[in-house]
């Protein structure tokens, strides 16, 4: 009876298609819609696909020769192979510590917890490659532990065996954080009861534990390989003959000027990155137990026998360790002439930095500051025209952001190049393309914490302040932006954190007018100026840190009355 | 002015795939009355939320049209419709004190800060919030939360205020009393109103009108009294509280009354009013079981099938010549309980008795 009246819309009287009415509705949040997603398929969508174009369009059009030739160089397979075996080598050994720090913080006495967990944090507020620095400065050529304390001459710092080092404890906090809301958030209800039944701890752990922490370590695993493949200081700065994509193909760009090859080696990043992140999101969260969002449980259940928490501290304190002593040596670096030939105090490397240096640092001050708000306000808005308002052509947006967020900054960087290089979009050379970098970059996580948020508050609170007389946008101004606060500091501490200390895009952006402090960082290194590189490292964390700390503060000042 | 008229209003949803078609609400014709307040009634799911969120906007009618004051809503934004709501879950603004709350839709109208003031302050008064003024919602009770969500509906003079199960968060005393707030503050503001609930009793004590609903269509709009007393169909009959609905036959007419057969005895006569009957005549009798007591000169005879002692009163599920039928006894404390099996005589206070209209034969069809 019903498909019979549905097949007659010609009894409609005066109602509008559901689609066009959304736009009627609130043609100011249509526009804000048309706007971002727009914004998000020039600035993240298109740089992309122009590099993808470029990979097999020559001058000639469709190119398959020239396509070949690139492709039967061996460096690109070399390349291809190095950044694999990178990536799979640090998903499993940064995962290992990360599985072994959370499960010592969520199930045994280990003492001084609280000490391990900042420690074990650090390296995720730091520019990727401080560790880098560090290992050159520890075991370089020169290096204080090589030469200094074993006499080693010619050390060989350089290679596959730093960087898989470094990464492993630069990518631990990923691992650790996602491993540990996993474990807080499994009941221990259940280990209770496999005690219970009289099952050994062994048995309770690897049959019980284990089978339940197992989405998050795949999880972790491949967000740690995603992360790795991406990254480009660490490898740049201490790889060696161990090239991997992110690097080649920035040589091949800026020391080549070859753009065929760069765009073809960008792309090729694009494959395990996407394949990673899609497993991901659509096969291992899918296969999740529990809901890591849920309210912790209370952990009962402490591990307190000397012979699982000895083994298990030991392991912790030595990575806390290794930690500090890398962060340690680089402030220590910093305050010293000329480390492992000249080693008296000074305060030089500062005063460089304060005076000739001084420029890039309030740069990418500048820079991150504007970046983080916008990313931050445009992660809510994002998330809020998603769950709440299905606009017709919602898809492209979705697909927009994810593909920022999957896509290696080296793509994104040299996407950015090509794309912006002529009218109408001129922008390279410009301090706006290095925000709009940060910006798109940083903005997926911004939109998931905004998503789960929103998904929790009750859409008739919105709907009561359409009926007082507000449009759409001011209510999201004014009632979903201040609730959506916790998800607004997260999304806020992730994009300084990032805008502060990326560099695999903005590398491909920084001019003579518009340079950073993680690409200053990079080029004194290369010209071994690691005291000045050290003063600069230094000073980043110690900003990120404190307003890190002040945003905290006022957050947790602001919070709603109670 | 504000008179609302709902013409011929359907609303059908996108139906997800594999589920079953159908229409939220199906060619609803409805007016409410300058200043009165209109009730939906009916079970779960019967398109009475729906019916709702179409006057406030939030839903667009698949057809048919909707008037506020003789001006054509049907495509106007929920903003631009001036209705104030006061939701179930009350959806106060968790951010913003009491009078922050009560404020917001008022600083929408742009008027003069001092006419604000007193705006806001009056409403506070009138509900009895001034202490709470400057608290956090989530620091009220219930009650005064409710009140908070009254306040701010009402306070930028809604021409229409519109009610979801408002008081369906509220414990059982509590419910009572703000029922009759609820009404006492809408009679005093003469606001149109319609209002939204499952529960009957809270239906009849606060309407000028209860329109019974059911599969999207209205069953009955009327008084509350005809609504429980005269009921339209079986359906409302049942749904408006306990009913007998006994098959009989017309025995005889005269002037001014009628005489009902129910199986093998002459059970009853009442008052015809100006309906016309034909003896012989199949009908259905609505017999609330309160009117039905156990009296040993009794025409109809029944077998007692269950008994279920509730304090006050018994409760007998009886079977009368093949009819289910329940009453209550109140007077079991002087006659004994009767037992499962037994034979009961039983009378009827046959004034209140209804016949149903006799169109309910074809509905009946229909349902079965
Ligand atoms: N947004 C929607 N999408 C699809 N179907 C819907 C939607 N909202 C309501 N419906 C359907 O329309 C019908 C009427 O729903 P409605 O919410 O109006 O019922 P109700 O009378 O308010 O019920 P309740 O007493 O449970 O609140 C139901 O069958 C419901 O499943
Ligand atoms: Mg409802």
């Amino acid at each position: 009876m019903t498909l019979v009246s549905q097949a007659t819309p010609s009894g409609r009287t005066g109602a509008s298609p559901a689609f066009l009415r959304k736009i009627v509705v609130d043609p100011w949040l249509f526009g804000i819609f048309a706007v971002v997603t727009v914004s998000v398929l020039v600035f993240a969508a298109l740089p992309i696909f122009t590099v993808l174009k470029q990979a097999v369009i020559t001058d000639r059009g469709f190119d398959l020769a020239a396509l070949a030739e690139v492709l039967s160089k061996s460096f690109v397979w070399e390349s291809l192979f190095n950044t694999l075996l990178l990536g799979a080598t640090s998903a499993v050994i940064a995962t290992l510590i990360g599985f072994v720090l959370a499960f010592a913080a969520t199930r045994t006495t280990m003492p001084g917890k609280t000490f391990v967990h900042g420690v074990a944090l650090l390296p995720i507020i730091s520019p990727p490659f401080v560790m880098a620095l560090a290992v050159v400065i520890l075991f370089g050529r020169s290096g204080l532990i090589t030469r200094e304390l074993l006499g080693i001459r010619n050390a060989n710092v350089y290679g596959f065996h730093s960087l898989v080092l470094i990464q492993s404890l630069a990518f631990t906090p990923i691992a650790y954080l996602n491993i540990r809301g996993m474990l807080q958030s499994i009941d221990s209800a259940l280990e209770d009861a496999s005690a219970s039944l009289g099952a050994s701890r062994w048995v309770t752990f690897s049959r019980v534990t284990l089978p339940l922490v197992t989405p998050a370590i795949l999880s972790s695993a491949l967000l740690v390989f995603v992360k790795s493949v991406e990254d480009f200081g660490n490898p740049m700065l201490i790889g060696g003959n161990f090239n991997t994509l992110a690097v080649e193909a920035y040589s091949q760009m800026v020391g080549y000027f070859d753009l065929h090859s760069g765009a073809l080696l960008a792309s090729l990043m694009l494959v395990p990155s996407i394949t990673a992140f899609l497993v991901h999101r659509y096969w291992v969260s899918k296969r999740s137990y529990v809901t890591v969002t849920g309210k912790p449980t209370a952990q009962t259940i402490r591990i307190s026998g000397a012979a699982v928490v000895l083994p298990i501290s030991i392991l912790c304190y030595t990575i806390v360790f290794a930690i500090l002593l890398f962060y340690l040596t680089v402030i220590y670096v910093s305050f010293t002439r000329l480390p492992g030939i000249d080693n008296t105090l000074t305060f030089d490397h500062y005063a460089t930095v304060f005076t000739a240096g001084f420029q890039t640092l309030a740069n990418s001050l500048l820079l991150a500051g504007i970046a983080t708000p916008v990313t931050a306000i445009a992660g809510m808005l994002i998330a809020y025209l998603l769950v709440r308002k299905a606009f017709p052509g919602s898809f492209l947006l979705r697909w927009g952001t994810l593909l920022s967020f999957a896509a290696p900054g080296t793509i994104l960087g040299i996407g950015y190049v090509s794309t912006f290089n002529a009218p109408p979009l001129l922008l390279t050379g410009t301090a706006f393309i290095v925000v709009a970098a940060m910006v798109v970059k940083n903005l997926q996580v911004g939109i998931e914490a905004g998503s789960n948020q929103l998904r929790q508050i009750d859409k008739s609170i919105e709907e009561a302040s359409m009926t007082l007389g507000a449009s759409n946008t001011r209510t999201f101004f004014q009632i979903t932006l201040p609730l959506l606060k916790p998800a607004l500091f997260t999304s806020l501490s992730y994009a300084l954190t990032r805008s502060l200390t990326t560099l695999s895009a903005v590398i491909f952006l920084v001019s003579a007018n518009w340079t950073l402090i993680t690409v200053t960082i990079l080029s004194q290194v290369e010209t071994l100026k690691i005291g000045v590189a050290a003063a600069y490292c230094s000073i980043l964390v110690f900003v990120v840190l404190a307003i890190l700390a002040l945003m905290q503060l006022l957050l947790s000042s602001t919070s709603p009355k109670r | 002015m504000s008179k609302v008229i709902f013409s011929n209003i359907s609303k059908r949803f996108p139906v997800a795939a594999g589920a079953a078609a159908g229409l939220a609400v199906d060619r609803l014709n409805l007016v409410i009355e300058e200043g009165t307040l209109v009730t939906l009634l009916g079970p779960s799911g019967c398109g009475k939320t729906t019916t709702l969120r179409m006057l406030a906007g939030f839903e667009t009618p698949s057809e048919g049209a909707i008037t506020i004051g003789g001006r054509d809503v049907t495509n106007v934004p929920v903003n631009a419709r001036n209705v104030g709501m006061v939701f179930q879950s009350y959806a106060l603004f968790p951010h913003m004190t009491v009078r922050e709350n009560v404020e917001y839709g008022v600083r929408l109208l742009n008027l003069p800060r001092q006419e604000m003031k007193d705006r806001v302050g009056s409403v506070l008064a009138t509900m009895a919030l001034e202490t709470y003024a400057d608290r956090s919602p989530s620091r009220l009770s219930g009650g005064q939360q409710q009140r908070v969500a009254l306040a701010r509906a009402v306070v930028t003079q809604p021409k229409v205020l519109l009610f979801d199960e408002p008081l369906s968060n509220l414990d059982a005393q509590l419910r009572e009393r703000m029922r009759d707030e609820l009404r006492a503050i809408q009679l005093r503001l003469g606001i149109t109103s319609l209002y939204v609930t499952h529960d009957q009793s809270e239906a009849m004590a606060i309407s000028d009108r209860v329109v019974v609903m059911r599969n999207g269509v209205i069953e009955q709009d009327d008084t509350p009294l005809n609504v429980y007393s005269r009921p339209g169909t079986g359906f409302v009959a049942e749904f408006m509280g306990k009913a007998n609905i006994l098959n009989g036959r017309i025995e005889a007419v005269d002037q001014s009354t009628v005489s009902i057969r129910i199986a093998s005895t002459v059970a009853f006569t009442l008052p015809r009013g100006s309906r016309a009957f034909r003896p012989g005549e199949e009908v259905r009798c609505v017999v609330r079981p309160e009117h039905i007591r156990v009296d040993a000169e009794g025409a109809m005879q029944a077998k007692v099938r269950r008994v279920v002692f509730q304090g006050a009163y018994v409760e007998y599920l009886t079977d009368l010549e093949g009819q289910e039928c329940v009453f209550l006894d109140s007077n079991y404390y002087r006659t004994g309980v009767a037992e499962v099996g037994q034979m009961l005589r039983l009378s009827v206070d046959s004034q209140p008795v209804w016949i149903l209209p006799n169109s309910e034969a074809a509905d009946m069809g229909k349902a079965a």
